[in-house]
């Protein structure tokens, strides 16, 4: 049909948004067909790049002898600090990570020195010959040993609204407690990796399994002491990142990078399991303080709540991390006179990081526990404590960072949860359960979870992308989001063809890379298809404009007559098959190419005060679990979970189901069964999945009930009224940490509020159990 | 003797020559045959990225089957591979065609970032195609593929639908080969020489371990696997045991079972947990199917670890251990091999050969208990194993072990001397348990403090009372593995 316009019938029906498309990859998934860095042909002449590590937490090094590693068979190069012609920095904010050690080294695991051989297995043995001595110095591998030494990573911080001190010394009741929240390492399956090729002129292309390309583009052009124009940064798919690969892949992309444009060989670097969960950061943990005012009611008149985190040795993106943690001390909650304190220790340990919630999750568990403690203590429901301080009402919407709720819909969840899922007459079955029950008991909790959207960052509120239209109508899409299984590219995918009516089989999703899209912010903040669909979005509407003009013009119609539609482009009366359409406008010299931008409106934020609109909007959901736990070995098993959460008008019903459900899971395993355990020497002795948790198939409640709240629609402009998935469902899993506690409880006929720190282990539940045991003297 | 690994994938036979004998078969895959879609996530056999599926003769269907496991890639050294048929997940689309296995992953959305899943696809492979049928718990048979995306929700629905099917039909005899596997490898990186020895009977592995007394013993390699992934030792020679027809016998008396040391779990399962029912239990959390179905309770044994599971239950059975050294046999009591951490009652060129575990009285009480921080596929922090006879009230004889909580497994005396003779009451157990602190001082590690351990243990005598006082009683959490 060169030249004849030829009318087409659509069979199958039209699927935009809104439908429940499979993954873009997934029969490559199941295929073993998708290409992940490591799954790369290896080119000739590979270097394999392996990282030399300090075995001490915190020392100045003094001696460093690698003359035995220079001479290990397969040995090609050997590199330390003295070799970075830019500078030695990794760090995404303030300069403070290095590449190698140079002198000191703040925590074990830190990159030391690089090793490139000819196999991995050379790299590995070489790097054992290396003659490293320390000689130590005051090190502080946890929260209460920085605390001693008061080593921060900045000053503490201060959020408040009201007078805090003077409403708790008025309060009709008040307690208070302390507990401790563990931290998580994010287990993706595909751990950290670089490939990097070198190209003229000292340019250099690295495959990098990273969430944010563009910094790792802009660090390693630091390194190199180049311009950001000679490095090229590009992920197709991570195997998994949650957090663990928007800072943390710099590191092996610069040593990777640095090899290659020295030798001019392509090297990889990939750290195994043991090597990169030593080496990488995980989720913070916490300490929380609380102390609470409230009435017989159980409405709270004022909280003073202190956080407190480990940073790990360096800054990293802990301001912001903490910073989260404040903004989400509120929950769904209306504080009438608040302060915030929040801590940031620094730690001879490896550097802490992003982990899907940022922080927020640990703000959340505490002023869940505050709502936990008032109902131990006037004895009613927790669900009614809670319900009894939403927001909501007039003068009760004012977030204590005076950002005002304009989107609360928390009660109606909650309502709808309550009622469908029997929390009522559960509990109460529950509680004559454990009366019969001597040994195992069971617990019930539902909770809340309100997230703010947008990074707390406001110019990182920003996204760029490209589409270039072909001739025979197929469309490249691109944009500066990346892909670790989210499903981002497949919604992006879905934007693009409803904005055209065209079917999803014309559109190409191409891997992430720098020299496309320029200048992005992380794939981070749940915020991926916000910012990237919109840009998607916008491109496609240039596009579309261009192509308006020219058929109103070729076919002498009013542009209001050109409409795209599934059967075609209508031009008028006449319906025109869009490969077709598309050739048209190429042979008319019409440009088919398209960048698209986007910035999010409305918010601003002034960390000074720590006042502001940080966030666009707000992401809500609940979450009932019920669980069962063994009082003579701290057993646990949750039996049930019912969810429902709110993603304004899902992109993808099927993609936004698999994130609330995966997100739930894996926050339930960092309140269970994953814990990172340091020794006194700040070595991790949970480094592997032989002794580091997550959860199995079997961990999964028999009856998991996960809806979409039908009711959604985002009330901010965000592209087609959705709302973000990535982070907020992982905070659901706060019930199943309250439901144990409700379990525990009862072993004390519900008289204290059981000591219980998170992660909840079989010991921590034991323990606690021993505990209200000794303080009801049962 | 064979110095060439051959194998069938595909309808093809595979000849390797001249490989370093611990390159792990994952190794194998990624690098030289370029078959990626096998994943490494963790290189040690926890998280089933590199399940790949091994066929060998069935011993019980007809002549020429093929009986398909699943194991974990990583850890399997490539010349175990030797003389069997392998499956891999580019083995399943047929004609560009995805097999429904595949498409039910698709049409369910059960993957997300996708790394996991092509070691999920071949689990749930190997499950439609045992010859017992679709008919393990999908908790059983996935506890060792680790997904951190999906919540598994999916997944499971996706087991729940797939349907048993006849195993491929593979023809093994162009592998036919009766000699031993005597592998060498010069390795440059270590600057030593490396050998694997395959012998096909136990008079040949007696003379060859003899030989070669500092030679490392292999069976599943799902511990010697990690001595070289994880420790990287340089295990100069290594001795397969896997090829060893006698040590794969399991033997049913009318007084007892023998075991053979080559005796994987997944074959004795059945056979113990008629003995031992608590046992078989526990031994379906013991690993995961993929390392059930390479590991062997004589390495569980032999290895010596303070942590290794079975010897608890077997030592509080009353189980006999058999030890061969050239053409001398000596049999000892279990608990008797395990001398201290890290030694044990084997001479030079003395193996395990077997393990004799002796039928029980019906009326005895037997119980074991594994504690770990998750149900499936953990190590345990403790795990404790009680034999009773009560007669009238009053307890007759009774053996208990612990594994964790001490550098061996070891009985708990102190315990049992307060137990024995005495009556079956709540007031001897609070005596058995004052005994447990005699008989242990844990450690605490990042699997439990030593206060944990030491009260879990006390618990656990105290939970044997309860169980047999009201056989009814719900005392246990029954992990969700264990149902369909």
């Amino acid at each position: 049909m060169a030249d004849s316009a030829a009318t087409v019938v659509e069979t199958t029906p039209f699927q935009g948004v809104h439908a429940p498309l499979p993954h873009d990859s997934a029969v490559r998934h199941v295929a073993g067909s998708a290409i992940y860095i490591d799954d790369i042909p290896e080119p000739v002449g590979l270097l394999h790049v392996h990282l030399g590590m300090s075995a001490r937490a915190h020392a100045r090094i003094t001696k460093l002898d690698l003359s035995a590693v220079r001479a290990a068979p397969g040995v090609v190069l050997v590199l330390t600090a003295a070799d970075i012609p830019g500078e030695n920095d990794v760090s995404p904010v303030i300069h403070d990570d290095k590449l190698f050690a140079d002198g000191e080294v703040y925590c074990v695991g830190q990159s030391l020195f690089a090793v490139a051989a000819t196999s991995i297995a050379a790299a590995r043995a070489a790097a054992g010959l290396a003659v490293v001595a320390y000689e130590d110095l005051p090190a502080a591998v946890d929260i209460a040993a920085a605390r001693d030494m008061d080593l921060k990573i900045e000053t503490s911080q201060r959020m408040a609204r009201g007078d805090a001190q003077a409403a708790l010394a008025a309060a009709p009741r008040r307690v208070q407690g302390q507990f401790a929240i563990g931290g998580q390492d994010h287990f993706y399956l595909e751990g950290q990796v670089a490939l990097a090729t070198p190209g003229e002129d000292g340019d250099v292309h690295i495959w990098s399994s990273t969430q944010h390309p563009s910094e790792v583009q802009h660090l390693v052009a630091r390194v190199l002491d180049r311009p950001h124009t000679a490095v090229t940064v590009e992920i197709r798919r991570m195997g998994g990142g949650f957090g663990g690969k928007e800072t943390q892949a710099s590191l092996f992309a610069a040593a990777a990078a640095l090899v290659a444009v020295k030798t001019g060989r392509p090297a990889k670097c990939r750290p195994d399991r043991d090597e990169d969960m030593v080496m990488t950061g995980k989720r913070h943990d916490f300490e929380a303080a609380y102390d609470v005012g409230f009435d017989d009611d159980g409405r709270l008149t004022g909280l003073s709540l202190e956080l407190a985190s480990r940073c790990g040795a360096t800054t990293d993106l802990s301001l912001a991390i903490n910073d989260r943690a404040m903004f989400h001390a509120d929950n769904t909650y209306y504080l009438p006179a608040v302060e915030i304190i929040s801590h940031r220790f620094k730690t001879h340990t490896v550097s802490n990081t992003a982990f899907r919630g940022f922080g927020g999750p640990q703000g959340m568990l505490a002023i869940e526990r505050v709502m936990d403690a008032v109902a131990a203590a006037t004895g009613l429901d927790p669900l009614e404590v809670r319900r009894r301080n939403l927001y909501g009402g007039e003068g009760r919407n004012l977030t204590p960072y005076h950002q005002t709720v304009e989107d609360n819909v928390a009660p109606q969840l909650i309502d709808e949860l309550a009622a469908s899922c029997a929390y009522d007459a559960r509990r109460r079955e529950i509680e004559a359960f454990n009366r019969a029950s001597p040994v195992l008991k069971k617990g019930i909790a539902l909770t809340p979870v309100k997230f703010g959207i947008s990074f707390t960052t406001t110019h990182l509120n920003q996204a760029g992308a490209l589409i270039h239209l072909y001739a025979d109508g197929s469309i490249m899409l691109n944009h500066g989001g990346t892909e670790m299984g989210q499903g981002l590219h497949v919604k992006v995918a879905q934007i693009v063809a409803q904005a055209f009516q065209v079917d999803m089989a014309r559109i190409k999703v191409t891997s992430t890379v720098t020299d496309k899209v320029p200048n992005t912010s992380a794939t981070a903040a749940s915020s991926g298809a916000d910012l990237n669909g919109m840009a998607a979005l916008n491109a496609a509407e240039t596009i579309k404009a261009r192509l308006v003009a020219f058929a109103a013009k070729k076919w002498g119609v009013e542009p209001h007559e050109v409409a795209f539609t599934p059967d075609g482009v209508r031009v008028g009366g006449e319906t025109f098959e869009f490969g077709w359409f598309a050739r048209q406008a190429y042979l008319a010299r019409i440009s088919l190419s398209a960048t698209g931008f986007y910035a999010t409106p409305k918010i601003h934020y002034d960390r000074a005060t720590h006042t502001g609109r940080p966030f666009f909007y707000f992401a809500y959901g609940a979450a009932c679990s019920e669980v069962l736990i063994d009082t003579l070995t701290g057993e646990m098993k949750v039996t049930r979970a019912d969810i429902l959460h709110d993603v304004g008008k899902s992109l993808n019903p099927a993609i936004d189901l698999g994130q609330i459900e995966g997100g739930f899971i894996q926050g339930m395993g960092w309140l269970t069964t994953e814990e990172l355990v340091y020794d006194g020497e700040g070595r991790l002795r949970t480094h592997a999945p032989s002794t580091y948790k997550i959860p199995t198939c079997g961990d999964r409640p028999a009856h998991l009930d996960v809806r979409l709240w039908k009711a959604g629609r985002n009330v901010e402009a965000t592209v087609h009224r959705s709302k973000a998935v990535g982070e907020p469902p992982l905070m659901l899993a706060i019930s199943v940490y309250s439901a144990i506690n409700h379990a525990v409880a009862s072993v004390g006929d519900y008289k204290v509020l059981p000591r219980l720190d998170a992660p909840a282990t079989p010991e921590a539940i034991l323990m606690a159990c021993e505990d209200v045991k000794a303080r009801t003297h049962v | 003797m064979g110095e060439t690994i051959r194998f069938l994938l595909d309808g093809e036979v595979h000849e390797v020559r001249g490989a370093n004998p611990t390159t792990t078969l994952l190794e194998h895959l990624r690098g030289p045959m370029r078959r990626t879609g096998t994943k490494e996530g963790c290189a040690e056999g926890d998280c089933g990225s590199c399940t790949v599926l091994v066929g060998e003769p069935d011993g019980e269907g007809p002549a020429g089957r093929v009986a398909w496991r699943a194991v974990n890639s990583c850890i399997q050294f490539l010349p175990m591979l030797h003389g069997k048929a392998l499956m891999t997940v580019e083995s399943l689309a047929k004609g560009g065609a995805l097999h429904p296995v595949q498409q039910a992953m698709v049409d369910k959305h059960g993957s997300q970032c996708g790394f996991c899943t092509p070691g999920i696809v071949m689990s749930l492979y190997g499950r439609a195609i045992a010859a017992k049928g679709a008919a393990a718990p999908v908790g059983e048979v996935l506890a060792g593929n680790l997904c951190r995306c999906t919540g598994y929700g999916p997944i499971i629905e996706v087991a729940k639908g797939v349907a048993a099917e006849p195993a491929p039909a593979v023809d093994l005899s162009p592998l036919h080969d009766e000699t031993m596997l005597d592998l060498s490898f010069e390795d440059p990186i270590h600057g030593v020489t490396r050998r694997w020895l395959a012998p096909r009977t136990v008079d040949e592995l007696a003379q060859v371990y003899e030989a070669h007394p500092d030679a490392t013993i292999v069976a599943g390699a799902t511990d010697v696997g990690l001595w070289v992934t994880k420790q990287r030792r340089p295990l100069p020679i290594l001795i397969s045991v896997s090829e060893v027809a006698e040590l794969k016998a399991l033997e049913e008396t009318a007084e007892a079972l023998r075991i053979g040391a080559g005796v994987r779990y997944v074959d004795a399962v059945e056979a113990i947990s008629k003995l031992y029912p608590d046992l078989g239990a526990m031994m379906r959390r013991l690993g995961s199917t993929q390392v059930r179905n390479s590991g062997t309770i004589g390495g569980n044994i032999a290895n010596g670890s303070p942590i290794g599971d079975m010897p608890p239950a077997l030592i509080a059975a009353g189980a006999t251990l058999v030890l061969r050294k050239g053409s001398e046999r000596r049999e000892m009591p279990l608990e008797d091999f395990f001398l201290d951490y890290g030694k044990q009652d084997r001479r030079p060129g003395e193996f395990v050969e077997a393990v004799i575990a002796p039928k029980l009285d019906a009326s005895r009480i037997f119980k074991v208990f594994k504690l770990s921080k998750r149900f499936d596929q953990d190590i345990s922090a403790v795990c404790g194993a009680f034999s009773l006879a009560v007669k009238d009230g009053v307890v007759a004889d009774v053996r208990i072990a612990f594994g964790g909580m001490a550098g061996t497994p070891k009985r708990a005396k102190a315990c049992e001397a307060a137990l024995v003779g005495q009556p079956w009451t709540e007031a001897t157990v609070e005596a058995g348990m004052a005994g447990l602190d005699i008989d242990y001082k844990p450690m605490s590690d990042m699997r439990a403090s030593a206060a944990y351990r030491s009260l879990t243990a006390r618990n656990m005598l105290r939970k044997v009372f309860l169980e047999s006082q009201d056989p009814d009683a719900e005392t246990r959490i029954v992990p969700e593995s264990a149902h369909g």
